[in-house]
This record gives C-alpha cells, sequence and structure tokens, in this order.
C-alpha cells in the first residue's frame, strides 16, 4: 500500500490507507447466490456504508468480512494479511469488532457484565485464577473495569450500568451493544443496521456516537444501514449493493445522482 | 445599613475561607464526584492546589479584575472550583442555568457582558457559539469535557485543562500578580452574580457581596450546627442561589464535603451512596420520591403491602412526636423500633436518607401530607423561606418548631415586618448589594433603610411568632364578588394528589374560579395500568375520560376542603380542563425552578381560558411547543370541558 493515500476531510478528520481490500467475493448458498463478485475497499479512518435494498447482501457482506460465512470465491485482505478462509475468532483477535442487527446480547446479564464480555479476548489469566478472583486475576479485572467504565462514560450509560439488558428499551440495548464492540478496542467496528427500529432522537444520539468513536479513537467504521438520511449525513464513501451485485462505489453525493441506484431503489419504469 | 465588623481571622473573602481549611484540615475531603463508577476525592489541600492553578491559568488568558466568567453545567466540582478561581484573581462569577435554551443565554450573557464562558461540554459549548454572534463582549469559551470537540475552532476555545496546566506551568511567574489580585477583594467586593429565574419579566443580575455571602452562611450554619463532619450531595442548579450558599458558602464557611453525581439521572443511586447528613430539596423531589415509592408498593407482595401500610399509620401516629422529643409511651417507642427495622430504615436507605440529620425543603409550599410523611419516618425535614436577593435566608424553622403550614421564624439576623397590604418586607446582612445594570428595579425593591420586598403575601402568627405565606402578593386578588382569590392556595391543595402534577388556577375578576390541570404521567400511567386502560400518548391519557373522573373526583374533595374555609371559599373550581402537554420551562410556560409563569399561560392559553369560563363542554386548540434542541412544532387536540361539584358557603365564624 503506498503512503501518498492520506488525506483530510473537510472536518478534520485524517483518512489514511487503505486497511481492508476485498477483492472478487462471490458468496453461494446451495444454488441461491447471495453476493456475486463483489469488490470495494475501506480507508484507515473512513465511516463507510454499505447500502441497498432488502435482500441486497448487505448484512451477508458483513457477515464474510468478519469470517461468520465464507466466501467460495475471492479474497480478502486486511491489513495486508490476505486470506480466503478465517474463523470470527480470528477476526476478532486482528481487530475487527461487530454489532448486530438484531440485539444479541446475554439479556440476564447486566450492562456492565455485557461490556465486559467484549474484553474477554484481552484476559489472559487462567480459568482457575479468575475462579479465585484473587491476585493477578483481580489486578486483570480492575483494569478491565477501567476500561469499560471508560466507555460506558462515552456512550452514556452510568445510570443503566446495573441493570438486566433485557429489561432495557431498544434503543438503549443497541448502544449497549455498541458498547461491547467497542470493548475489544477494534481497528475495523462493523455495525448493521445500528439505527434499525429507533425513533428520529434515538437516531440522532447514535449517529452522534458513531460520529465521536471515529473521531476519538480512530477507529474505521463499516455500517449497513437503511437510513439514507444518517447514511448521506455520516459516511465519507457509499457501497451500494443489489441482487448481490455492486452497482456503485463513491462518496454520499456522487451516489445519490448515480442512475442505477436511483432505478435500484424506485423501480425501474418498464 | 448597620455598621457589621469583619469575621475574625480576616476570613472576608471565599478565597480566604479555602486558604484556611487548606490550612487547618488539609487532609479532609472537600469534593467528591462520581466519575468511572467510582467516587473520586479530593482534600482541601487539593482543592487549593487545582483552584490556584485554575486561577493562574485564567490570568494567562487575561482575565481582569472585575471581568464577568459565566459558568454553564451540571455539578462538577471543577466548574465550583473555576467559580473560586475566579473570585481569587478578582474576577465575578456568573452560573447560568444549564437547561436554558441558547436563546435565554443570549439574554444573560449579553447583559452581563461576560467575556470568559466556562461551558461543561459540547453541548453547552454549542449553544453558546449559536448565538456567538449577539455576543460581542464574548471573548474565549472554556470547555470542560473534551468529548466530540476535536474538530471545532481551537483559536477562542480552550480546554479548562489546558487552561489549568498553563496555570501551573506558570506558577512562578504569577505568585506577585495572584497576591495583587487577592488584595482587591475584601467584604464589600462582589462574590457571585445570579441571575433571577424570572417568574415576572427578563431575568435580574442579583448582585451578592462577600459579606452577604460569608454572613449567611456563617448564621445558618450556627442556627443549624453544620460542621465540618456533614456531607452534602449537590445536584440542584448551579445557577440557584440555594447551591451557592451550600455547595460554596456554607461548605467553605465549615469545610463539609461536597460530593456530585456522576450525572443527572443517577442522582437518586449517587444519593443512596453518599447517605448525605445534610439534604435540601425542592418539594417536587419529596412529592417524586414519595410517588416513586408509593407505585412500588402498591406493585409489591401482598405481605409486604400490609406490614408497610400497618408501620406507616404507626408512623403517622407517633413518629413526628419521637422526632419532636415530645412524651410518647414505651410501648409505642418498642413498636416504633420495630417498624424502624422492618419498614423506616429500609425504605430510607432506599430514599438516601438514611443519614440525613437536617433536610430543607424551599422554594413552594409543601403538602402536608408529604412533609408529615417524611417527618414520621425520623426524617428531620424542615421548612425554610428565602430568596436570591436575601442570599437564601429569610425565615427558618427551629428543630422543635417544625410545621407544615408555616415558614418558620426571622433566620439569625434577619428583621420582618408586614407592608400595609399584606406584603412581606425584610433587612438582613444577607441583602443584596443591586441589581446589575439596573437601579429602578434596585430601588423599587430595596428601600433606604434596607428594607427588601418579597413580593408575597404574608402574616406573621401571633401565638407562635411564625411566619405564614399565602401567595405572590400581586397574583392575590379579587373575584367579581369581592372575596379573594388566592391561586397559588388551591393549586398546591390539588397538586398534593400524586395524580396531579400541576395545576392552574383562573378566576380573578370573574364569578366562578376555573382550572387547568396537568396530570402526572407516572402515577397515572400506573394507575392506567391497573385498571385496564390503554393509551399510546401522554395527550391521549390526559383526555381519557377515566382519567378525567378521577380528576373531578380529587377536585370536589378541594372544593369541599375549600367550603370550610372561611377566607377562601370563593375559590371553589366550578369547571375544569386537563391539558394536552405538560407545562414546560422550553416553552416559557414555567421558569427553570419550576413555577408556572401565570402571564404567558394567560396570553397563550387564551382560547382555553375562554371556553372554561363560557358554556362550551369541548374546545379545539392548537399549541406550539419547542422541543429540548430549541425547534419549534405544534401539537393541537380537542379538549372536553368538565364541571366539577361545588359545595355551598358555610357561614363566616360558626
Amino acid at each position: 500500500m503506498s503512503f501518498d493515500q492520506t488525506t483530510t476531510t473537510a472536518d478534520g478528520r485524517t483518512i489514511g490507507g487503505p486497511v481492508m481490500e476485498v477483492k472478487n467475493i462471490t458468496l453461494r448458498f446451495g444454488g441461491v447466490t447471495a453476493i456475486k463478485d463483489i469488490s470495494f475497499d475501506i480507508l484507515e479512518g473512513e465511516i463507510r456504508a454499505i447500502i441497498g435494498p432488502n435482500g441486497a447482501g448487505k448484512t451477508s457482506m458483513l457477515n464474510v468480512i468478519n469470517g461468520f460465512y465464507h466466501a467460495q470465491e475471492g479474497q480478502i485482505t486486511f491489513r495486508g494479511e490476505t486470506r480466503s478462509r478465517m474463523r470470527p475468532y480470528h477476526a476478532a483477535v486482528s481487530g475487527i469488532s461487530r454489532t448486530f442487527q438484531n440485539v444479541a446480547l446475554f439479556s440476564g446479564m447486566s450492562t456492565l457484565d455485557n461490556i465486559m464480555a467484549g474484553r474477554a479476548l484481552k484476559m489472559n489469566k487462567g480459568f482457575i485464577w479468575q475462579m479465585l478472583r484473587y491476585g493477578p486475576a483481580m489486578n486483570e479485572e480492575i483494569k478491565h473495569r477501567r476500561a469499560v467504565e471508560e466507555i460506558i462514560d462515552f456512550l452514556e450509560l452510568e445510570h443503566i450500568r446495573h441493570t438486566p439488558v433485557g429489561q432495557l428499551p431498544y434503543g438503549l440495548q443497541k448502544r449497549v451493544e455498541l458498547g461491547r464492540a467497542l470493548a475489544a478496542e477494534p481497528s475495523l467496528l462493523l455495525l448493521d443496521e445500528p439505527m434499525a427500529g429507533m425513533n428520529v432522537e434515538e437516531k440522532e444520539d447514535m449517529s452522534r456516537y458513531i460520529l465521536d468513536v471515529n473521531d476519538q479513537f480512530g477507529t474505521t467504521i463499516t455500517l449497513i444501514e437503511h437510513d439514507m438520511g444518517v447514511v448521506m449525513d455520516i459516511a465519507d464513501r457509499v457501497v451500494v449493493l443489489d441482487y448481490g451485485k455492486k452497482i456503485a462505489d463513491g462518496t454520499p453525493s456522487e451516489v445519490q445522482r448515480n442512475q442505477a441506484v436511483i432505478d435500484a431503489y424506485l423501480g425501474v419504469p418498464s | 445599613m448597620t455598621a457589621q465588623t469583619a469575621p475574625s481571622g480576616d476570613l472576608d473573602t471565599v478565597p480566604k475561607l479555602l486558604a484556611r481549611n487548606a490550612r487547618e484540615m488539609g487532609g479532609k475531603a472537600a469534593n467528591r464526584e462520581k466519575e468511572f463508577g467510582i467516587w473520586q476525592s479530593w482534600s482541601w489541600a487539593e482543592v487549593e492546589e487545582e483552584i490556584t492553578a485554575l486561577a493562574m491559568g485564567f490570568l494567562a488568558i487575561d482575565v481582569k479584575v472585575g471581568d464577568h466568567v459565566a459558568i454553564i453545567g451540571r455539578n462538577r466540582p471543577a466548574l465550583y472550583w473555576s467559580m473560586v478561581a475566579a473570585q481569587k484573581i478578582g474576577a465575578v462569577p456568573v452560573p447560568l442555568y444549564q437547561d436554558a435554551v441558547a436563546d435565554e443565554m443570549a439574554y444573560v450573557l449579553d447583559h452581563c457582558a461576560a467575556r470568559y464562558v466556562i461551558a461543561e461540554n459540547q453541548e453547552q459549548v454549542d449553544k453558546v457559539l449559536e448565538i456567538q454572534d449577539k455576543l460581542p463582549a464574548l471573548e474565549q469559551i472554556v470547555y470542560l469535557e473534551p468529548r466530540g470537540m476535536r474538530k471545532y475552532d481551537h483559536t477562542v476555545l480552550h480546554a479548562l485543562k489546558d487552561i489549568q496546566d498553563e496555570g501551573r506551568a506558570a506558577h512562578e511567574r504569577f505568585l506577585p500578580e495572584l497576591a495583587a489580585r487577592a488584595k482587591t477583594q475584601n467584604y464589600d467586593t462582589t462574590c457571585v452574580m445570579l441571575y433571577t429565574s424570572g417568574t415576572t419579566g427578563k431575568p435580574k443580575g442579583v448582585v451578592l457581596s462577600n459579606r452577604n455571602i460569608i454572613e449567611s452562611a456563617k448564621s445558618s450554619s450556627e442556627f443549624d450546627d453544620l460542621n465540618a463532619g456533614d456531607s452534602v450531595l449537590a445536584y440542584l442548579p448551579m445557577a440557584w442561589v440555594g447551591d451557592f450558599i451550600f455547595s460554596i458558602g456554607q461548605c467553605y464557611w465549615t469545610g463539609f464535603c461536597v460530593s456530585c453525581p456522576e450525572s443527572e439521572i443517577t442522582m437518586q443511586n449517587d444519593l443512596r451512596e453518599i447517605g448525605p447528613s445534610y439534604f435540601f430539596a425542592p418539594p417536587r423531589f419529596f412529592e417524586g420520591v414519595l410517588t416513586a415509592v408509593m407505585i412500588r408498593m402498591e406493585d409489591a407482595g401482598k405481605t409486604k403491602r400490609r406490614m408497610f401500610s400497618y408501620f406507616l399509620a404507626h408512623a403517622k401516629k407517633v413518629g413526628s412526636n419521637i422526632l419532636d422529643g415530645k412524651p410518647v409511651s414505651v410501648g409505642d417507642r418498642l413498636k416504633y423500633a420495630l417498624g424502624n427495622i422492618l419498614v423506616y430504615g429500609p425504605l430510607k436507605n432506599r430514599m438516601g436518607m438514611s443519614r440525613v440529620r437536617i433536610g430543607y425543603t424551599a422554594g413552594e409550599a409543601i403538602g402536608p401530607e408529604i412533609f408529615e410523611f417524611y417527618r414520621s419516618l425520623g426524617i428531620n425535614l424542615k421548612q425554610l423561606y428565602g430568596q436570591t436577593e436575601a442570599s437564601v435566608y429569610i425565615t427558618i424553622q427551629p428543630d422543635g418548631e417544625v410545621r407544615p403550614d408555616t415558614v418558620g421564624v426571622p433566620a439569625p439576623g434577619v428583621e420582618i415586618k408586614i407592608g400595609d397590604n399584606g406584603e412581606v418586607y425584610y433587612r438582613s446582612p444577607g441583602v443584596f448589594v443591586e441589581y446589575y445594570k439596573n437601579p429602578e428595579s434596585t430601588a423599587s425593591t430595596k428601600d433606604a433603610e434596607g428594607w427588601v420586598a418579597t413580593g408575597d403575601a404574608g402574616f406573621i402568627e401571633e401565638s407562635s411568632g411564625h411566619l405564614r405565606i399565602i401567595d405572590r402578593a400581586k397574583d392575590v386578588g379579587k373575584m367579581a364578588d369581592g372575596s379573594l382569590f388566592a391561586p397559588k392556595y388551591v393549586e398546591n391543595k390539588l397538586k398534593f394528589y400524586p395524580d396531579v402534577l400541576e395545576a392552574v388556577l383562573f378566576g380573578a375578576g370573574t364569578d366562578k374560579c376555573t382550572a387547568f390541570i396537568n396530570i402526572d404521567l407516572s402515577a397515572v400511567g400506573n394507575w392506567a395500568e391497573r385498571n385496564n386502560v390503554s393509551y399510546s400518548s401522554y395527550q391521549e391519557l390526559a383526555g381519557h375520560a377515566r382519567v378525567m373522573d378521577v380528576i373531578q373526583h380529587h377536585i370536589e374533595e378541594v372544593n369541599a376542603t375549600l367550603a370550610e374555609d372561611a377566607m377562601l371559599n370563593g375559590c371553589q373550581i366550578h369547571r375544569f380542563l386537563i391539558l394536552h402537554k405538560e407545562l414546560d420551562p422550553d416553552d416559557g410556560e414555567m421558569t427553570r425552578t419550576r413555577k408556572v409563569r401565570r402571564r404567558i399561560i394567560d396570553e397563550k392559553y387564551a382560547d382555553l381560558i375562554g371556553a372554561l369560563n363560557g358554556e362550551v363542554e369541548e374546545i379545539f386548540t392548537k399549541t406550539e411547543v419547542t422541543y429540548e434542541d430549541g425547534r419549534k412544532g405544534s401539537i393541537s387536540a380537542t379538549l372536553t370541558i368538565r364541571a366539577a361539584k361545588t359545595f355551598p358557603r358555610r357561614a363566616k365564624a360558626a
């Protein structure tokens, strides 16, 4: 990757070279082709949106990126490392975190414990030590608790620290899930419809958190979103999928003017 | 005013009190704040170091003697330190209500010509930036929380931390200047300027001198024997005079510890963790806590519920007497002790009031039932009556003379007289210097001899010497038939029902009283849940026929008690409606301290008031609302008007 690709956005953020390159990915489930020959890249520090009508293959694409699905063809290069097959565990270890379209939290556990779970990968002490919760294991827990408390502060979750997440309203659960993803200190954060089912105010809050994460921690973010207004406001670049194919790629305004995109969303007059 | 001497040891400014505390109890906790889930603590010595560094940082950004430094944010130690740091270099801190919308802030910031604003976070900075063009005097904005601020133009923006570090680096260089600045301050220079919430018209800047603050803090601390061992939770708006007296005045005078909650919504939880010994809250807070407790009890199991009501009934019988040290039989005492283990103790712990030694409520009248409820649990809740212009204290209830219907005897050093029209006047060392840039208002409020008009009508009870407040002097009116109209008195009676959040009474100059009601969403919502009343919005619930029935029942009960009152039986409510929206400070309908602004309501809801006075049973209305971010919208609704039963007047003096 070349070093002369660093650019600065209008609002003063630095965007570097590609952290991830997706090349010619094809994903089939039996006879159904979910994704066909898709290529795009994600640049360091940017907010990259993947949009498209229902069934376009957005979530499948995200699942391929974090190793949940394995593509039959094509390859993914993440931070210089090329692979065609990867397990979610490896994705997590190499710095990719994600949230899910349908909230996937431990509903009986508190907000604190859920976010703490996001740090599981960073805990080194063995099972016995952890059980005893003594000495080095205690020190480790304190260290991680501090990191978790910073996330709680960042996402303004103080008031529900000890509330079981199952009792929380949907918008807050989404925020807790974002917190858990952040707990792993990812360099690439994948958000699957972070604003689905939210009201306008919750959407505004979530947008602000996403921008703040990107700004404060320099985290590269890839998100899938249905709300076009949100995407146009916060994304630096947008990939548009339709029926498993890439139909457009560019800045929000370019994509908005693209005829193929307009056709895909509004239908083609026959 | 009579001449007063400066206190011993030359403690004539807040920074000097700070120096004394750091010297005499340097290791004792002065401030606490919950951050990252842990209570962080600062000793007096550490607080002095922080404040000195801040003061020097302010020198570095060229804050001059007499400059106004506006402070906007919720209660945070760093913001309190900023106020004292400003005082240390001769500047005047001006705390603002943090939930004010940008336009309201513009008036105050422009009026005091603040050169510097210290804002808590991005939200507050955004508001100030939005109105920047209207503020020619504004030079620098300082923020406490760096979050989300990286992209801002930092030529006029600074992090408070950076300024403090700059102050630390320049320590030696600024020492002589700091000493010189300290010499400019004395007992009669300005300590703080606080804007009154403005029930009427524009806010006025009340200038309070070091004398006002320190004398008030001193005499009130002595009155209740406050000492360094006490602990308080600072959660009321920093712009309010009470918070300044408690969290700065009394805190620096006695050296007690002020704790700040983690965030606004965790206050109740933080209260429980801190367990303050000295606690202040407006009646609304006590009502809210009681409502929450009652709702929880309604959802509790049968055994718990029976135990709760059994012991509460016993507390009602003997609790207040035990607290007042009156004779109570041994059997009743034992039963009360048992109740304390089973019910009162856990309940107080839940409310965060296990350790409250002295509790105060003020600002509005509190319902006798609510007041008695807390006292019967053994919480020494008292009332006081005060104003910004008096540095809080006018009257105060001494231990053992606590009653729900009076506001107590004159506070130490305060003289009181009642004017010909029934208005209450006072004179004390706490009386404010002037309204900033407003000599006319100063002259009309404070006369040459130092007597200040409160604007409240009241009388002194001959038997006990306690002051009783009836209403705002200008709100007390006459109805068409000449009988007395005291809206607040009736509204308070209504507000004592948990279902009623707010009530506004109309009737001056007409022959029949009418009222607006605001329902309390949590109380009525819970009731609706238990009674299978379904609703999708506040508006729908407010308009529900069965909710109307409940409210009508409350109103008729109030009417029945009013009929007994020879003076006020003309105030019975004939017709009422339930408003489709909550009265809100953002819409200008209430002040930031949540007092109803009658004039604005009269204008805004003229159509509804007209309908109440007429004969119609339904009215369509459209109301403009302001959202929290300042955008405007409107809601419309068709409201039902109901007639309530009234009771015949009893013969006078039966």
